[in-house]
């Protein structure tokens, strides 16, 4: 077999930095993110178009999700209960490399060859299709976005959009060059392609693997939602069918997720709602003529009780995915999810990535912001996203012996230093007297004034103190008006 | 200590000392915007449906069946999938027999194991009821059960799927409260608010991506 050609993407390697620099030259991806990323916006507004609604729904949601959390080791053991009362297995997973053995050993009771996969962004986290096809196994994406990036040997640069980073015509070179059809570029054509291929795939398939959007711990329901059907699909026509879900998607009751639904969707994409809500509470009954035969549910927590521990980074666990986020960030919209080389990219990802792979690995991902705002704003469960990637600048420079360490790879941008520095600073801004002395001198030595600051300087003008200080300027104005009286 | 044990130590310890936030759920706030009149109810379901590319006919409760052959002949659909034991199951087996030369019926009365290349190459087209819709949201309510089985509203390109207008509901919180859902799911319940779509490529609206490309609802208006 000759060596396919590939369409030219954003490499992963470098680090985020050079990522970025690199995406920021791809006019191309920057088109197509712009683009999108205006669309998801538009569509979002239009739907919440009452901003009184909206703003309640928010706080609502967050209430649910807070609650959520408030109680989660008692909700996922009533969740693991009620599961396992309507037939259900539920594994645990502390770990990537335990959820995925848990998968392989479920696979291989079965002597299983080919799996299936609805999206599942956990099953990111997990590498999973790596994992398997490095075991002999097949395991195919049948999203038709993650179809498409797994067809380019891609990762997903969008949580909702996979294929996001990829216009039509990328998307017909693909198909063209690896299913070997006729190029065309027409949306509907190219769809029915992957449509063929993947209902062939779906019948054949052994194994249906599937996320969780939520879990209801008060009926031991698995929701989903979704627009192809190709969740459905997974979670129906195969003969098991594994659930790969995160610690923190349990709900208390089965009407938390109205609202959570309603922001879900119309916040990922302007819709009031998905083509497809699917709710599964057990595998097929004795008299039933389909659905799986056997369901299982994996909870992983990679890192996910580290966030947990503290009180503020613990909303970072009240994400629903929806990805407004990413949609709003001025930052993601110009670089794409690519350059973040990381599962999640944008601002869940900068907050949440930090707790899976540890701080050090991604010590640029907190200062990938302009703390604009937007996110916070969007976010349909009001994570106060700007006030925690303040937070993890903290962590990130903190002192390597600073007591009660938060999390793994904390300190890593420490400089004894910078934080001199900074010392010293503090010591002069609260001490009158040095103050005076500075400002004395400041503004006396101002000729001096380096013209060159480092960084600082490459975007601004170098900063040149005034010849006379607000202090003394407003002491002679008082003197002045004193004198007038 | 397994992998649970360490999650939920780690998670408790994590809540030491804390109290759980209290359940205020506001149901005004899924449900006050979201209530409809009779009247209104089905143009609201209407107009959400269809602009997902539903089609959507009035019919009655009678005249159904009809309507249904004329569909199937315009479409030129050989054959039809149906639930053969439920009432509208039994419905269009009568109507079927006193009419010649409409397309065959097929019945799903086995384990799909049994007929699944069938069911997946050889079925274009099959019929449904529901547990009845939601205004609000556009969506049909299905209810998979032994008779009539989960892949009936999936795996044949064209789904018809019956409704009466009596069973349209104003929201989803209604609905759940209403069926009484928190005591009891079935293995599967759906909501589906339209045919299979994706704008996974540059954002292209797509229909037929992996379930049915055309949902058909017949609206039962006397019903």
């Amino acid at each position: 077999m000759s060596t396919p050609t590939l369409i030219p993407t954003v490499e992963l390697h470098d680090d985020f930095r050079a990522r970025a620099h690199k995406a920021l030259a791809d006019t191309q991806l920057r088109n197509n993110f712009r683009s999108a990323m205006d669309s998801l916006m538009t569509k979002r507004a239009t739907s919440f178009s009452d901003a009184h609604e909206r703003e309640h729904l928010r706080a609502l949601g967050n209430a649910v999700r807070a609650r959520a959390l408030s109680k989660l080791p008692d909700l996922l053991e009533q969740l693991e209960t009620n599961l396992t009362r309507n037939g259900v297995t539920v594994h645990w997973a502390e770990t990537v490399d335990e959820a995925n053995g848990i998968v392989l050993s479920i696979i291989r009771a079965h002597e299983a060859r080919q799996v299936i996969k609805g999206k599942s962004m956990v099953s990111e986290e997990m590498e999973m299709n790596h994992f398997l096809e490095a075991r002999d196994i097949e395991c195919l994406e049948s999203d038709m976005g993650e179809y498409i990036v797994q067809l380019d040997h891609e990762k997903p640069s969008h949580i909702i959009m996979p294929a996001i980073h990829k216009n039509a015509g990328q998307v017909a070179s693909l198909f063209h060059d690896k299913l070997g059809v006729e190029y065309t570029k027409d949306v509907d054509q190219l769809i029915q392609i992957g449509r063929k291929v993947l209902r062939q795939k779906f019948f054949e398939a052994d194994i249906g693997v599937s996320g969780v959007n939520f879990a209801v711990a008060e009926t031991g329901t698995l929701l989903l939602v979704e627009n192809e059907g190709n969740g459905r699909m997974s979670t129906t026509v195969p003969p098991v069918h594994i659930a790969v879900t995160g610690i923190e998607k349990v709900v208390e009751n089965l009407r938390d997720v109205v609202p959570l639904l309603s922001l879900l969707t119309r916040s990922a994409l302007g819709q009031p709602i998905t083509t497809y809500v699917n709710m599964i509470s057990g595998p097929r009954k004795a008299d039933e003529l389909d659905g799986p035969q056997e369901v299982h549910l994996v909870l992983l927590d990679n890192g996910r009780s580290q966030a947990f521990a503290d009180s503020e980074l613990r909303q970072t666990l009240n994400c629903i995915r929806c990805g407004a986020c990413m949609n709003h960030c001025p930052v993601y919209t110009r670089i794409g999810g690519h350059a973040y080389g990381e599962v999640y990219p944008g601002p869940i990802g900068k907050i949440i990535t930090p707790h899976m792979v540890g701080l050090a690995k991604v010590p640029d991902h907190p200062s990938a912001s302009s703390l604009c705002g937007a996110c916070g704003e969007v976010c349909p469960v009001k994570i106060p996203i700007p006030a925690l990637l303040r937070r993890l600048r903290e962590e990130n420079v903190k002192a390597p012996d600073s007591p009660h360490p938060v999390m793994r790879g904390q300190g890593s941008k420490y400089s004894p230093r910078e934080r001199f520095i900074w010392n010293a600073w503090a010591r002069l801004n609260s001490s009158p007297r040095l103050y005076r002395l500075f400002g004395f001198i400041a503004t006396r030595l101002r000729a001096l004034t380096p013209r060159n600051l480092g960084p600082w300087t490459q975007n601004h003008s170098a900063p040149k103190p005034a010849a006379r200080s607000l202090h003394d300027l407003a002491r002679e104005h008082l003197k002045v008006k004193g004198d007038r009286r | 200590m397994s992998a649970k044990d360490n999650i939920l130590a780690k998670l408790r310890t994590s809540l030491t000392g804390t109290t759980p936030v209290a359940d205020n759920f506001d149901v005004d706030l899924v449900t006050q915007t979201y209530r409809y009149s009779p009247k209104e109810r089905i143009p609201q379901l209407r107009k959400l449906m269809e602009a997902v590319h539903t089609e959507i006919h009035l019919t009655s409760g009678e005249g159904w069946p009809a309507l249904l052959a004329q569909l199937l002949r315009d479409r030129q659909l050989p054959s039809l999938l149906i639930a053969p034991t439920t009432p509208h199951g039994k419905k269009i087996t009568q109507f079927w027999a006193n009419n010649p030369d409409l397309p065959t019926l097929k019945a799903y009365d086995r384990p799909v194991e049994e007929w699944k290349a069938e069911l997946f190459n050889d079925t274009p087209a099959s019929l449904t009821g529901t547990l009845g819709a939601i205004a609000a949201t556009g969506s049909l309510i299905l209810w998979p059960t032994r008779e009539e089985p989960r892949l009936m509203s999936l795996v044949p390109p064209v789904h018809f799927a019956l409704l009466k207008a009596s069973e349209i509901r104003d929201n989803f919180y209604e609905v759940q409260q209403e069926f009484e859902w928190a005591q009891g799911m079935p293995t599967n319940a759906l909501l589906v608010s339209g045919p299979s779509k994706t704008a996974d490529i540059e954002q292209v609206l797509a229909y037929g991506a992996h379930g049915p490309k055309d949902l058909v609802v017949l609206i039962q208006e006397d019903q």
